[in-house]
C-alpha cells in the first residue's frame, strides 16, 4: 500500500509526466490559453489514462511479452516488439470508444470534451505512460495507479500553466519572447517550482 | 578560379531542395516556429550523444514515412487515412527502434521511451498528413528530410547548450579547462535537470524570432 502511495505521489508531482519527462507538450501549449478549457482537456486525459494503461498492461503481460503466450501453449514466443503497434491501437480504439459512450450516455459531458477527445490520441503523455509502465516493471496495481496518477499531474500541470498565461496577458514582454519563448520559461520555472516535491518524504 | 567555385553553389543554391531545407532550417522551423514535436525534443537533450542519436532517427522516420505514404496516397481511402498512416509511422518506428537496439545498445536503454513516442511526435504526422498525401513521393522525401534537419537543428543546438554548461562536456570529453574548475568555475546543475531545457529552448526561440523580425524590417 506504501508503495502504490509513493508511486501515486511521484507521479504526479515529481515525475510528473509533463514537467520532468516533456510528454503531452503539444497539446499543453496549444490548449493552455484559458481555465475552462485547460481543465476539460485535463480531465479528458485522466479519464482516458486512466482506463488505456490498466488495458495495455493486460495486453503486454498476455500477449507480448517474453513467455506471455504460455497460456496458449506457446512459451517461446516473444512479440514485445509489437508493442507500440499495439499500444497505439489501443488507445486510438478506446478514445473513439469513449467518444462513443460518453455521446450516448451524458450529453452535457460530450458537449464540454467533445472537441478535445481526438486530439489525445495523438498526445504524448498517454502513449508515454503506457511505456514508461512497462520499462519500469509495473505491477497491475502499480500500474493503475501510475496511469490516474501521470492523468491528474498532466492536468494540474495545464491548468497551472492557463492561469498563469491568463495572468501574463497583462504583463509587459520583449517583443521576441512573447508567445512560444515566454510560455518556455514559465513552463522551465514551473518546473522548477514542481521538482521541490522531490525534497518530501512520506 | 572563382566563378567555377560559387557556379555550382549558386546552382545548388537555386534548386528547390535547397530551398526547402533552408526554409525548414530556419523560416519555418517545426519546433521553433510551428510548435510541433517539442515532446521528445527535449528529453533527449541531455547529452549531444542521445540528441544526435535521436535526430538521426527521428529525420530517417519522417523521410521514410513520406515517401511511403506518398507513394500509395492514391490508395489510402479518405476517411481512414490517420489510421493508415499512424500504422506505417509505427512500423517505420519500430524497425529504428530495433536497429538501436542491435547496433547501439547502451545509446539505446538511455533514450528509453523516447524512440518509442517519435510515433506521436506531431511532425511526424503533420507532414504527412500536411505535405506527403497531396504531393508526388520525390517532393515529399525531401520535405520529410528537411523538417527532419530542422528539428534536429534545434534538438542539437539545445544539447550542446545543456551539456556545456551543465557538465562541462562535449560527446562525453571534458571541454572546459582543468584550471577554470579550480579557479572556481562550477558547472550549473540546472541545466541537466528538466527545467533547464524548458529554459534553453525558450532562449532559443527568442533569438530565432528577434533575428527573424529585424530581417524583415529591413
Amino acid at each position: 500500500m506504501e508503495n502504490l502511495i509513493s508511486i501515486g505521489i511521484n507521479s504526479v508531482f515529481v515525475g510528473n509526466i509533463l514537467l520532468a519527462y516533456f510528454l503531452g507538450m503539444c497539446s499543453f501549449l496549444a490548449i493552455s490559453k484559458n481555465i475552462k478549457t485547460a481543465s476539460g482537456l485535463g480531465l479528458a486525459v485522466i479519464f482516458v489514462l486512466a482506463i488505456t494503461t490498466p488495458v495495455n498492461w493486460l495486453i503486454y503481460h498476455f500477449l507480448l511479452a517474453p513467455g506471455a503466450m504460455a497460456w496458449a501453449g506457446l512459451p517461446a514466443v516473444n512479440l514485445s516488439f509489437l508493442k507500440l503497434v499495439l499500444f497505439i491501437a489501443v488507445i486510438a480504439a478506446m478514445v473513439q470508444a469513449l467518444e462513443m459512450i460518453i455521446d450516448r450516455y451524458s450529453p452535457g459531458l460530450y458537449a464540454a470534451l467533445g472537441v478535445f477527445l481526438p486530439l489525445i490520441t495523438v498526445n504524448c503523455a498517454i502513449l508515454g505512460t503506457s511505456l514508461f509502465m512497462i520499462e519500469r516493471d509495473y505491477r497491475f496495481s502499480e500500474a493503475v495507479v501510475f496511469g490516474i496518477g501521470s492523468g491528474i499531474g498532466w492536468c494540474l500541470a495545464i491548468v497551472a500553466m492557463a492561469a498563469i498565461q491568463q495572468k501574463l496577458r497583462y504583463a509587459d514582454i520583449p517583443e521576441g519572447l512573447q508567445g512560444f519563448g515566454i510560455n518556455m520559461i514559465t513552463t522551465g520555472l514551473m518546473a522548477i517550482g514542481f521538482m521541490l516535491f522531490a525534497g518530501i518524504s512520506i | 578560379m572563382e566563378p567555377t567555385l560559387t557556379k555550382p553553389f549558386a546552382a545548388i543554391r537555386r534548386s528547390r531542395a535547397y530551398k526547402m531545407i533552408r526554409d525548414a532550417f530556419w523560416e519555418a522551423n517545426p519546433v521553433s516556429k510551428q510548435i510541433l514535436g517539442i515532446c521528445s525534443a527535449l528529453a533527449v537533450t541531455v547529452q549531444l550523444k542521445t540528441a544526435l542519436v535521436m535526430s538521426v532517427a527521428l529525420t530517417l522516420v519522417v523521410a521514410f514515412s513520406c515517401l511511403v505514404i506518398s507513394s500509395i496516397r492514391s490508395l489510402i481511402p479518405r476517411n481512414i487515412r490517420i489510421i493508415v498512416e499512424i500504422s506505417i509511422i509505427a512500423t517505420l518506428v519500430i524497425l529504428a527502434d530495433e536497429v538501436l537496439k542491435a547496433f547501439f545498445y547502451d545509446i539505446s536503454k538511455q533514450l528509453s521511451v523516447f524512440v518509442g513516442l517519435i510515433i506521436t511526435n506531431c511532425i511526424v504526422l503533420g507532414r504527412t498528413e500536411g505535405f506527403a498525401l497531396a504531393n508526388p513521393p520525390l517532393p515529399s522525401f525531401l520535405d520529410g528530410l528537411a523538417n527532419g534537419i530542422g528539428y534536429s537543428s534545434i534538438l542539437i543546438g539545445v544539447a550542446f547548450v545543456r551539456e556545456l554548461l551543465g557538465a562541462g562536456k562535449l560527446f562525453g570529453f571534458s571541454v572546459i579547462p582543468v584550471a577554470f574548475y579550480q579557479a572556481g568555475y562550477e558547472n550549473m546543475g540546472l541545466m541537466l535537470l528538466a527545467p533547464g531545457a524548458f529554459i534553453v529552448i525558450g532562449l532559443f526561440v527568442w533569438l530565432q524570432h528577434t533575428l527573424l523580425k529585424k530581417r524583415i524590417i529591413r
